[in-house]
């Protein structure tokens, strides 16, 4: 085993030196390009761009979620409360729910004459991350004295909290109006127009492909910029030693909650485009698998590790919204056995993790930075070591 | 957290004393004068407000303390059920500081083991009581062993090998460990809750004082709770593999030098967490006599709640947090309505983290610091 790995490594090294320095660009137009034809090669109604959409969306909350855990070291296990408040935001601003009320800003077509609240897509959704945005830091507020797991119950908390009023909301009223469609659901949702594109529509998604396209890109080009940026060395500081962080001037309050909000922004953008695109709002969705769902991604690619976080999504996605219930899912039953494969779909979820984890700890593509620190000064052999601290953790302390 | 403190310090304004004042009375008693208020406020509410009843028949306003005591009684005898799965938690995280996802759900298994074995063993509505009082006993510890065996298997497969690695990678190992758990729930009963046959008939009155009924459930539970958790307690601090036990918590690798085989001490940790746990899922299935695949879930949440309230780490704040916690839980459930529980619950939650991270018997560690 430990030869095998040595012999990859050594290919691996091989290869990259007779690489030219580009290539990581090069790469990342080729994929580019690629993701930009992908949906040309399908029809426009296709279940696999459909996946896709879904997939890239999480590429999304994957990247949000990253910026708190992976950078600022702070797990998160609410994030499912971005989800929803995104949802909510776009349900709230972009259907007719808030009957009542007559408000249209840049609508198109007959939703300019409909009772309720019309926004333009857009603008919705930068409403929406701005509104989870605030939300997040509300939420970081609470666990800027605590440390490591604590902050991960009091994260999960508050995703169950959000949660309750979410299923409890046909019961609050907001002016006489109930505040969310609970397990019914904010139905009857605007389909965006984008000038330009026209109205979106579930008989062409490949416009939703590409608007989500688009995003992913937005959210990739600012997660580079910000980690690369004085504000993402403040959060890699914090997270590997925060009593020195402080003691170097680094704002501890600003900088944890702007990581909350980032990320959060992220995923309630990630959201409103998740409620625009399934077209209802549905308080049923919004349970704790999803926060571990997305913890899943990050942590499997690596946490911090923006590609690794990409590639996780990606690969999680697929495996759950596409190989297991399309793909592979008459696969028993041609070997005979009397059973579909989504009937095991959950423990085939939770063995890949189990064997990922087990066999990869630091995640399909760890971080740069970190396989740096921890290699310093040690020989090569320890090079393999799965031995990246986690911040809220001092550096050097490994679970027993 | 060092460097803000020794800022105030450093500067100091009469605004900031009354401030720091403030905030060290709050964490010392807020959490405490926040967990009276609620008896305390529905006690009011009950004298002076009233709350619906019968008496000689017909509907009235009834102005004493009846409600609010089935209401405690229940909540203690839920709560010791949520106590034995806290202890599970509490132990596994003093240990090796993991939150033990798959616990809940190995109290899940527990439930469903019991049930197959009591019918396995033809107990049923007509049995006798002699033959609940030998059969029962039976399933309990069969459950026990079950349930421990699976999680020092979960312990063995999923966090020994990680042992050393980022503390991340075992939480998703745990995670994973659930889903294959819940997965084996919902293909061993289907997807929606299964009633049982309620063997002890847990609805009848075994007492009466003073208008407040204990039904059998109530005492099942206690009765199943007090010795083990007595036994725990007389295990951890009494015995020599206790203080292995205790020494793995404190310091992995000194205990270690000190001769104490580690993993061994740290998969008997596991098993007795599992035992518990079993005997939980065994009690549990008596006591609510419906089960079902995610009961692990919201059972392993409560739980966690209730471990982090008494203190994690902390065996008698386990307890005390599953108390609480029930009686909150029963509480809400009678007057506000159960969809709410989980609201109070984890705003609880929050603010015990908030005023009091180290809980109300745990002491202040590197992490709630």
């Amino acid at each position: 085993m430990n030869e095998l790995r040595a012999q990859l490594q050594e290919w691996r090294v091989a290869i990259e030196r007779r690489l030219p320095p580009w290539w990581p660009r090069a790469l990342a137009v080729l994929l580019i390009a690629f993701g930009l034809v992908l949906p040309q090669l399908f029809s426009p109604t296709n279940n696999f761009i459909n996946t896709e959409i879904l997939a890239l969306t999480y590429v999304m909350f994957a990247l949000g979620l990253n910026i708190v855990v992976g950078f600022a070291g702070l797990l998160d296990l609410g994030y499912v409360a971005f989800f929803a408040l995104g949802s909510y935001a776009f349900g709230w601003l972009g259907s007719g729910w808030f009957y009542k009320a007559h408000v249209h800003v840049l609508v198109h077509g007959p939703t300019g004459t409909l009772p309720g609240i019309h926004l333009n897509f857009l603008l919705i959704l930068i409403c929406a991350g701005l509104f989870t945005a605030f939300a997040g830091a509300i939420i970081g507020v609470p666990t800027l004295r605590l440390r490591g797991d604590y902050i991960a119950i009091v994260t999960l908390a508050f995703g169950e909290i959000i949660r309750v009023f979410a299923l409890q909301g046909p019961a609050l009223k907001i002016f006489g109006m109930p505040l969310t469609g609970g397990e019914l659901g904010i139905s009857g949702t605007d389909p965006p127009y984008l000038p330009g594109v026209g109205m979106f529509s579930q008989l062409n998604i490949r416009p939703w492909y590409y608007t989500i396209f688009v995003l992913v890109l937005i959210t990739l080009f600012v997660n580079v910029r910000v980690r690369d940026s004085r504000l993402g060395r403040a959060w890699i500081a914090l997270r590997e030693d925060e009593v020195a962080a402080v003691s170097m001037g680094i704002p501890l309050v600003r900088t944890k909650l702007l990581a909350y909000a980032l990320g959060a922004a992220f995923g309630g953008i990630a959201g409103a485009f998740l409620g625009a695109y399934t077209t209802l709002i549905d308080a049923g969705e919004f349970q704790f698998g999803f926060s571990i769902f997305v913890l899943a991604m990050v942590i499997l690619g690596g946490l911090g590790s923006i590609w690794g976080v990409v590639v996780g999504a990606l690969l999680l996605a697929n495996i759950n919204y596409y190989l297991i219930p399309d793909v592979f899912n008459s696969l028993p039953g041609d070997l005979g056995l009397n059973f579909n494969l989504t009937d095991l779909q959950v423990s085939i979820f939770g063995f890949l993790l189990v064997i990922v984890m087990v066999l990869r700890p630091q995640g399909l593509i760890p971080e740069r930075r970190r396989k740096l620190e921890l290699t310093e000064g040690i020989g090569e052999s320890e090079l393999e070591e799965p031995g990246t601290s986690w911040a809220g953790v001092e550096p050097g302390e490994v679970v027993q | 957290m060092e460097a803000r403190s020794l800022a105030s310090s450093t500067a100091p304004s009469v605004g900031r004393k009354v401030l720091f004042e403030i905030r060290r009375a709050a964490g010392k008693w807020g959490l405490v004068a926040l967990l009276l208020a609620f008896p305390v406020y529905f006690a009011a509410h009950d004298l002076f407000i009233g709350y619906g009843g019968f008496a000689n028949g017909h509907a009235t306003r009834v102005h004493d303390l009846t409600y609010l005591g089935t209401n405690i009684v229940q909540g203690i005898s839920n709560g010791a059920i949520w106590a034995l799965i806290a202890i599970g938690y509490t132990l596994v995280y003093g240990i090796i500081e993991l939150i033990n996802f798959a616990h809940g759900d190995v109290f899940m298994i527990g439930s469903f083991t019991g049930v197959s074995i009591w019918t396995g063993i033809g107990l049923g509505l007509a049995t006798s009581t002699l033959g609940l009082v030998v059969g029962l006993p039976l399933a309990l510890l069969v459950c026990m062993i079950v349930c421990g065996a699976l999680n020092v298997l979960i312990e063995r497969v999923g966090y020994r090998p990680l042992r050393g690695a980022p503390r991340l990678a075992p939480l998703i190992t745990a995670v994973g460990f659930s889903f294959i758990l819940q997965n084996v729930g919902l293909l061993w009963r289907g997807g929606s809750t299964v009633g049982v046959s309620d063997l002890v008939r847990e609805n009848k009155t075994v007492v009466q004082i003073s208008g407040v009924v204990i039904h059998r459930a109530d005492v099942l539970s206690v009765a199943v709770t007090i010795p083990l958790v007595i036994l725990l307690g007389w295990f951890v601090s009494r015995t020599r593999q206790g203080r292995a036990m205790r020494a793995t918590a404190q310091d992995p690798e000194a205990a270690r030098l000190m001769g104490i085989n580690v993993d061994w001490t740290i998969s008997l940790t596991f098993m007795i967490g599992g035992a518990l746990a079993g005997a939980a899922g065994l009690v549990y299935a008596l006591y609510e006599t419906t089960i079902w695949y995610l009961q692990g879930f919201e059972a392993g949440l409560i739980a966690f709640t209730a471990a982090v309230m008494g203190g994690i780490g902390n065996l008698r704040g386990a307890v005390l947090g599953g108390l609480i916690i029930g009686c909150i839980q029963q509480t809400i459930d009678a007057r506000v309505g159960p969809q709410w529980t989980p609201f109070f619950v984890f705003g609880l939650l929050i603010v015990v983290l908030v005023l009091r991270p180290q809980g109300l018997l745990g002491e202040e560690t590197r992490e709630a610091g």
